[in-house]
């Protein structure tokens, strides 16, 4: 009897892994399409802007050719299809080098940034929402409510800016644009990518200090939108638990009222908080464009902003379909965390 | 005072005469739960007066936006330029002032574009169900499956940079979670049986949909629209900020506090200005949507 319920509830997992796995599929396929699209509909002729406009008709015919334009529209999409998932994304017309080799290079700057600024929204969001759902309306309620609307209202360059005169300019206490002082670059192996942990490695102290020192800023004001945002989602999910009969029933049998908010309450919030702190990771590569450009921090954002200003397409939309893929794989992930974690959902 | 009582007598009354009477006695009755929500109105009367504000450039702008002096490039604050002036002698405060215009020109457009967008195809998805709703709610999920600015730069990387480019690229990129509400309602009313009784006496789909589904998705779809204006607004400035979206020299906020960057060391008005204004604009919806939602649409509460 175990036995076959087993067996069955293996076979659900299975069939609801491989519907999962459809859907992403589907996905996936539908964001290329968007992607060729994109890049159909260009007014930049994409043959001249490889052979330059002073080419002969033969050679751009020739290039032409080469690029498969004559063919078919829906071979075309097979053709890049394959290539994409062949991780061949294009050369990017600036650096002249694999738009994948590019962005495999400005990544970790941007997921450096994005972690960070997810453990702020976590550590300081969470607590905040759950005090605040335990004291609706008191003082730090009223605080919460207004971190989020602000966090909802101010444009992000502009509180950027704001902190760089603040901060930089007139106060003198963080360092400015950049990922670390000019005078610092290069010397450290880029093992990972990742600036603070490469300096751990190579055990270079003063300028592990100073890449801290340029990512607090950056940091703290992404930071400040996811915790804006996981403080309000936190306030209502656990709003909604301390209503339910458990919670009477817990403090009813004595248990601690720590316990009964940190551990029951907060316990059955986890679920949704994991989809909707995945949701805000999206949000930070977003985020993260216009971020990356006020402080002139070398990751995705800033590449996507460049190859935008400069039109050069395969970039854009090589940067497009990889965030796109990680926005993709963050709610796969975060789908899987709930299935594992939510008895209901098994 | 006596007439007064009459009034809201008819107003609340429980058994309505007509009609008309209900749909009065509703809205009194939400009118006066909005009211009740100061910050609410307080978000109401910025937009008002952004109206107002866009409406009367011509008369409240003491300079025209668009010309430049260059003898006064860079002036501090003062009576005569209340903003102080931009790096080509601009008159700060009259760009600002016109650049309300092209906010509500953005978000305007945005609303008509995406909102119908939504409404049909989430009404539709829902009436039919079936295949019809899993194509479309599978071509929904994709829309929403990459985030929402890096989808518009690329609309906009294929467009071209311009207002009108930015418009229809964030346009595109806001639809799907109208088509996502407007499918969830339809599915709860579809049933019903006053839709039975409308195709008993013959109605076909395209009638039902337009006359009696789509009137009752507007007040959820409304709240959702209001809260999402201060996200196009941001949305737009960021494309401007970009250089992506209006382009120089049209006194978008956006791009305004963009050419501001180059100053921001000893010249902090040319970007606190236009950064101020997009966010008084952008939290006086917020203001707005949340109250709307409280009176609208009472069951989500947070």
């Amino acid at each position: 009897m175990l036995q076959l319920f087993t067996i069955r509830r293996v076979k659900k997992a299975t069939h609801q892994t491989v519907r999962l796995l459809i859907m992403v599929a589907i996905t996936f396929f539908g964001l290329l399409f968007i992607t060729f699209l994109i890049g159909r509909v260009v007014p930049i002729d994409p043959v001249l802007a490889v052979v330059g406009d002073k080419a002969s008709p033969e050679v751009y015919q020739q290039a032409r050719l080469a690029m498969g334009l004559d063919l078919p529209v829906w071979r075309q999409f097979f053709i890049y299809m394959g290539s994409v998932l062949h991780g061949d994304l294009g050369t990017s017309v600036l650096t002249a080098k694999p738009v994948l080799q590019d962005i495999l290079r400005v990544f970790p700057a941007t997921l450096e940034l994005a972690v960070i600024a997810t453990c702020i929204g976590i550590f300081v969001g969470i607590p905040l929402g759950v005090f605040s759902a335990v004291k609706r309306g008191s003082f730090l309620d009223h605080i919460t409510r207004v971190i989020g609307l602000l966090g909802y209202s101010l444009p992000i360059f502009w509180l950027g800016l704001l902190a760089l005169i603040v901060f930089y300019a007139k106060l003198d206490l963080l360092p400015g644009p950049g990922r670390i002082d000019v005078f610092y670059e290069d010397i450290v192996d880029p093992v990972t990518g990742i600036m603070l942990i490469d300096c751990i490695i190579a055990r270079e102290w003063d300028i592990f200090w100073n890449a801290l020192a340029h990512i607090i800023m950056p940091a703290t004001l992404l930071g400040y939108y996811s915790m804006a945002y996981l403080s309000r989602m936190t306030r209502s999910f656990m709003i909604e638990q301390l209503r339910q009969e458990y919670i009477l029933t817990a403090r009813v049998k004595g248990v601690a009222e720590w316990r009964v908010i940190w551990g029951h309450a907060l316990g059955n919030c986890a679920i949704p908080l994991i989809t909707v702190v995945a949701l805000s990771f999206g949000t930070l590569l977003e985020g993260s464009v216009l971020t990356e450009t006020v402080f002139a921090w070398p990751g995705l954002g800033l590449y996507l902003t460049k190859s935008l200003l400069n039109a050069d397409m395969n970039s854009v939309l090589g940067s497009t379909i990889v965030v796109g893929t990680i926005f993709l794989g963050v709610n796969l992930f975060s789908d899987f965390l709930y299935k594992v974690l939510d008895p209901r959902a098994r | 005072m006596s007439s007064t009582r009459r009034w809201q007598h008819w107003l609340l009354s429980d058994s309505p005469a007509s009609p008309f009477q209900a749909a009065a006695g509703r809205t009194y009755l939400g009118l006066a739960e909005f009211l009740k929500n100061r910050l609410a109105v307080f978000g109401l009367l910025i937009i008002a007066a952004l109206i107002l504000i866009a409406f009367f450039a011509p008369y409240i702008a003491p300079c025209d936006p668009l010309v430049t002096n260059l003898v006064n490039r860079l002036q501090p604050l003062s009576a005569a330029h209340y903003f102080g002036t931009d790096e080509v002698g601009r008159d700060i405060f009259s760009r600002i002032v016109w650049g309300s215009r092209l906010t509500l020109y953005v978000i305007g457009l945005v609303a008509i574009i995406a909102a119908p967008v939504g409404i049909i195809i989430g009404t539709v998805s829902g009436y039919f169900g079936g295949l019809i709703d899993t194509i479309l709610m599978r071509i929904t999920d994709i829309f929403l499956a990459f985030p929402k600015l890096i989808l518009a730069l690329a609309f906009v990387a294929a467009l071209g940079p311009g207002i009108e480019n930015a418009v229809i690229a964030i346009a595109i990129t806001s639809w799907p979670p109208y088509a996502r509400i407007a499918r969830g309602e339809t599915i709860t009313i579809r049933n019903g049986d006053f839709i039975k009784a409308i195709r008993l006496q013959g109605a076909g789909p395209i009638r039902i949909i337009t006359g009696h589904i789509m009137p009752l998705c507007i007040s959820s779809l409304i709240v959702r629209i209001t809260l999402d204006m201060a996200g196009i607004i941001l949305t737009a400035a960021g494309l401007g900020f970009l250089g992506l979206g209006a382009q120089p020299p049209s006194p978008e906020w956006g791009a305004m506090t963009s050419t501001g960057r180059a100053y921001i060391i000893d010249h902090w008005w040319l970007i606190t200005m236009p950064g101020t204004a997009i966010f008084v604009v952008s939290l006086a919806f917020n203001l707005l949507g949340d109250g709307l939602r409280e009176v609208l649409d009472p069951k989500s509460d947070n």
